[in-house]
């Protein structure tokens, strides 16, 4: 009967085990990605690995085949040879010309990579502390594209979704086959631009455009990170790739085209102080938040609170400008450049009247465009 | 010239150290002075492996748990600059003034009180770094490569203690180095000449090259930031026309020159180490020398391969991956030369042949992804990614460390006159190649799956492996104790050692007794 009830319980052990194995991702290697230069790059790298995994085995083999047949304990003996100039030369020669072999394609791989011709579509990628910006040239579209996982999932107060870390509240949306090419670079440190699946990875520096691009052949999300440590929230700003057929393209542009339009009517209208508190705190979540706190509480002493600060209740002129020019020699970033006439407007209201300051005052959005366009 | 006389004088009365803490303070005993190394080196080994313990401890699974981001980023330059500066390096000088003297037939250093100095300094040096931890904007967080404008426009306040801290770690490095350098090239006994020196002294040789060549650039690099920080220069700020990218250009080039000094010291201990369990003699000792010398030639000229997505032009790629590829070459005739030593040996493993066996075979395996990182279209998949993380640990601790000890193993008998517990030396080595493994080699995997390196946090696919390297993570650090408990017991207790140590080694210093006299060499030895 236990013996029976042995192998029983084990079987189910195993099956227990296996399932787990199944549910967990074991991913262990590089994707192929999407396009053909990641295609490219895969095949590449999948031809070093096995030319590596031979070369390890000859060497290890006969090293271990040593270690086990030469032991002094079995009663080796040993030899006397030692220097040999043919020897050293072949296994000087063998090596070489393995790199040439492996050179050859790395060349063409990269000559591939770095091909001119003229792009259908570019588009300028900006690398902010710690979020992305993403401006379509030729069509006057641009937004910021941030990070859209909850703080309460980061800090293990919810369950975290499939996408932990890797969703954003607004993807770069590309047409598929046309040649996208991708102007990078940033605003304040070394950023990264990178999405594995189309094998783009590029330093985006402040004062410098670097190229890349990509082909893209069927729609889909894909999803990247930043890839050069960029300050506190590196691992907070991931990119979202969302490419779509030509016509989706085309729709999401002209709609895109159109919000600017209200962005600009919202601009111009005149807002009441509940309009301007029930945005701004979305804006503040967004943008704020990550230093400054949920509750304006802060993080001491690198980021100051909001809650009672002496800028957040004292005179809204020089709250609009920290916000706006931000503080140099600190984290505080300059927002003018950052968010909108509305946005701006909606968080500095919001951060006079939130958390138990209550000053009472407002700026319109007008009022900000038309101090920016003074300036 | 009086002074020179006196010592003279003094060496007939056999006297021995001072007692107390002057002797320390005020030595210039090249034994003396090696073993300050190492102690500070092993202290530094433990501070910075704890760090590392945080950073792993924070990676267990996804989400913010232990620590926030801000001092996550302080922990890993730290962890980087500590080990990088204060373990490996002092660790390898420190195997350097014991050894060298005695393997060349030397009474001494060439410069003694100028050793003195270089020991002295390294102290001062960490104080400053690490006391920025206490600080109220906390510790350096822009990582150990430090890259402008992060570093410079962007950084804590504290950058500046780093940067001193940095330049004093220099002058120590350059002054080691010029005393080793002198040392070798003038105090060897008159028989031996340079191609009958063991392979350790070579090494050395050429590393202190290197660090000479070297450890201005870092000092450059370093005030180059303090002007941009303090004096409103802007040489890494495009705002002013300055480049973010001559950053990366001054610092790899010290810093690639730089991992090559962290490994070839390493390569001349198991140069030296499996011959002798191998009973037999190295198989090329002159292809050893060249390609050691080939090696620190071709470190100069890849550097950029750390900034292939930097926006180079097509002909820099192309260039830089080449003579990349190339070091590949004297890198395999080493490793084919010493598994050609064990090629028909007799071969024994005792702990240190254990740790250079180990040495061999995953110091390859990091040259391997070395060489794959090398190919420049793929490196932009692998670069910035754990990948690279596994890369550079796996030719610093199974390779830089595990020569390390694979070296106070062979020569503690030597040093302390006792041999070591060789069944805790096996349990310390087996304990340390397991946790090691499983640390860094699920790095392979999660970095070609796209987790980049240095974040706080990942997504979820990643999370099963991140598991296995922090447990292994903690395997490996507990398992140090061991090695400062094996240690400690053989300094005070353990079996007597013989002259001789093991069974038939080659080289000057098995000639003395052990443990070795506090002078050794009044008169120069005899060479075969």
């Amino acid at each position: 009967m236990l013996s029976k009830a042995i192998p029983c319980r084990l079987w189910i052990g195993v099956l227990l085990f296996l399932s787990l194995t199944v549910r967990a991702d074991w991913e262990v290697n590089m994707t192929p990605g999407v396009t053909e230069v990641s295609q490219q790059i895969y095949d590449l790298h999948m031809i070093i690995f096995w030319i590596c995994v031979i070369i390890g085995v000859v060497v290890f083999g006969i090293m271990f085949w040593s270690i086990i047949a030469h032991r002094k304990s079995l009663g080796a003996k040993p030899a006397t040879f030692h220097e040999s100039t043919t020897v050293e030369i072949i296994w000087t020669a063998i090596p070489f010309a393995i790199l040439i072999g492996m050179a050859i394609p790395a060349t063409s791989a990269l000559i591939n990579i770095y091909d001119p011709s003229e792009s259908d579509l570019d588009i300028k990628v900006t690398g902010y502390q710690w979020k992305w910006h993403y401006d379509y040239i030729e069509e006057g579209v641009g937004f910021f594209s941030n990070l859209s996982t909850p703080t309460d999932e980061i800090y293990n107060r919810r369950d975290k979704n499939e996408h932990y870390l890797l969703e954003v509240d607004e993807p770069l949306v590309v047409p598929i086959n046309k040649k996208v090419r991708f102007l990078v670079t940033a605003n304040d440190v070394i950023h990264s631009w990178w999405v594995p699946e189309i094998a783009v990875k590029k330093d985006a520096i402040p004062g410098f455009v670097n190229e890349a691009w990509t082909i893209i052949p069927e729609p889909g999300i894909y999803r990247g990170q930043c890839a050069e440590l960029c300050g506190k929230d590196h691992g907070f700003m991931p990119i979202v790739v969302e490419a779509k057929t030509q016509e989706d393209y085309d729709a999401w542009i002209a709609q895109r085209q159109e919000a600017a339009a209200k962005e600009r009517e919202l601009r111009d209208k005149v807002w009441t102080l509940e309009g301007l508190m029930a945005r701004g705190e979305k804006v503040y979540a967004t943008n704020c938040a990550a230093c400054h706190n949920a509750d304006g509480s802060g993080i001491p002493p690198a980021f100051p609170a909001l809650k009672g600060s002496a800028i957040a209740t004292g005179p809204i002129q020089s709250h609009i400008d920290i916000v706006l020019k931000g503080k140099p020699g600190t984290y505080m970033a300059a927002f003018g450049s950052q968010l909108s006439p509305v946005e701006l407007a909606a968080v500095i209201t919001y951060e006079r009247n939130a958390w138990g300051n209550s000053k009472g005052d407002m700026i319109q959005p007008v009022d900000i465009a038309n101090m920016q366009t003074a300036e | 010239m009086s002074a020179v006389l006196e010592s003279h004088d003094h060496s007939h009365d056999h006297h021995g150290p001072a007692k107390g803490w002057r002797r320390w303070v005020y030595t210039t005993n090249h034994k003396d002075i090696g073993t300050l190394y190492l102690w500070f080196s092993f202290i530094m080994f433990l501070t910075g492996g704890c760090m590392a313990l945080v950073i792993r401890a924070e990676l267990f699974e996804p989400g913010l748990q232990i620590v926030e981001p801000e001092f996550f980023n302080q922990m890993t330059t730290m962890h980087g600059l500590i080990m990088v500066f204060g373990a490996v390096m002092p660790a390898f000088v420190g195997l350097a003034n014991w050894l060298i003297p005695m393997m060349i037939g030397a009474p001494d250093m060439a410069l003694p009180r100028m050793n003195n100095l270089s020991f002295w300094i390294l102290p001062f040096a960490f104080a400053l770094l690490l006391s920025t931890l206490f600080m109220e904007e906390g510790a350096p967080n822009f990582g150990w490569t430090f890259y402008a404008p992060l570093s410079t426009t962007y950084a804590p306040s504290t950058v500046t203690y780093f940067i001193f801290g940095v330049h004093i770690m220099g002058a120590s490095s350059i002054m080691g180095a010029i005393n080793i350098i002198a040392t070798i090239l003038n105090l060897r006994t008159p028989q031996m000449t340079l191609m009958k020196m063991p392979l350790f002294v070579w090494t050395w040789l050429i590393t202190a090259y290197l660090l000479i060549a070297v450890m201005p650039v870092l000092a450059g690099v370093v005030t180059m930031m303090l002007m941009d920080i303090h004096f409103g220069t802007s040489f890494f700020s495009a705002a002013g026309g300055g480049d973010p990218v001559l950053f990366q250009h001054v610092f790899w080039f010290f810093g690639h020159p730089e991992v090559y000094i962290m490994i070839l010291p390493a390569f001349g201990i198991v140069s030296q180490i499996i011959p002798t369990f191998s009973r037999k003699k190295l198989f090329g000792y002159t292809s050893m020398v060249y390609a050691t010398s080939s090696i620190a030639f071709l470190s100069f000229i890849v550097w950029a391969h750390h900034m292939f997505t930097v926006g180079m032009p097509l002909a820099g790629e192309l260039f830089f991956m080449y003579a990349t590829m190339l070091i590949a070459v004297p890198t395999g005739v080493k490793v084919f030369n010493w598994v050609a030593t064990m090629f028909k040996g007799a071969l024994t493993f005792e702990t240190p042949m254990l740790y250079a066996v180990a040495f061999v075979v995953l110091f390859t395996i990091g040259g391997f992804s070395g060489l794959m990182l090398a190919i420049a279209p793929v490196d932009f998949q692998y670069h910035d990614t754990y990948f690279v993380v596994a890369h550079f640990h796996y030719v610093l601790v199974p390779g830089a460390i595990f020569g390390i000890f694979a070296g106070v193993y062979y020569w503690l008998p030597k040093w302390c006159g006792n041999m070591y517990d060789e069944k805790l030396g096996k349990l310390h080595f087996w304990l340390s190649f397991v946790g090691m493994n499983m640390t860094f080699f699920p790095m392979h995997f999660v970095g070609l799956a796209g987790m980049p390196r240095r974040i706080p946090d990942y997504a979820l696919q990643f999370a099963d492996f991140n598991q296995i390297a922090s447990v292994g993570a903690f395997i490996f650090g507990t398992t140090q104790l061991l090695f400062l408990f094996i240690v400690i017991k053989t300094i005070v207790s353990g079996k007597k050692a013989t002259a001789e140590v093991w069974d038939n080694p080659e080289g000057l210093e098995w000639t003395i007794p052990s443990p070795a006299p506090y002078h050794t060499f009044s008169t120069p030895p005899d060479v075969k």
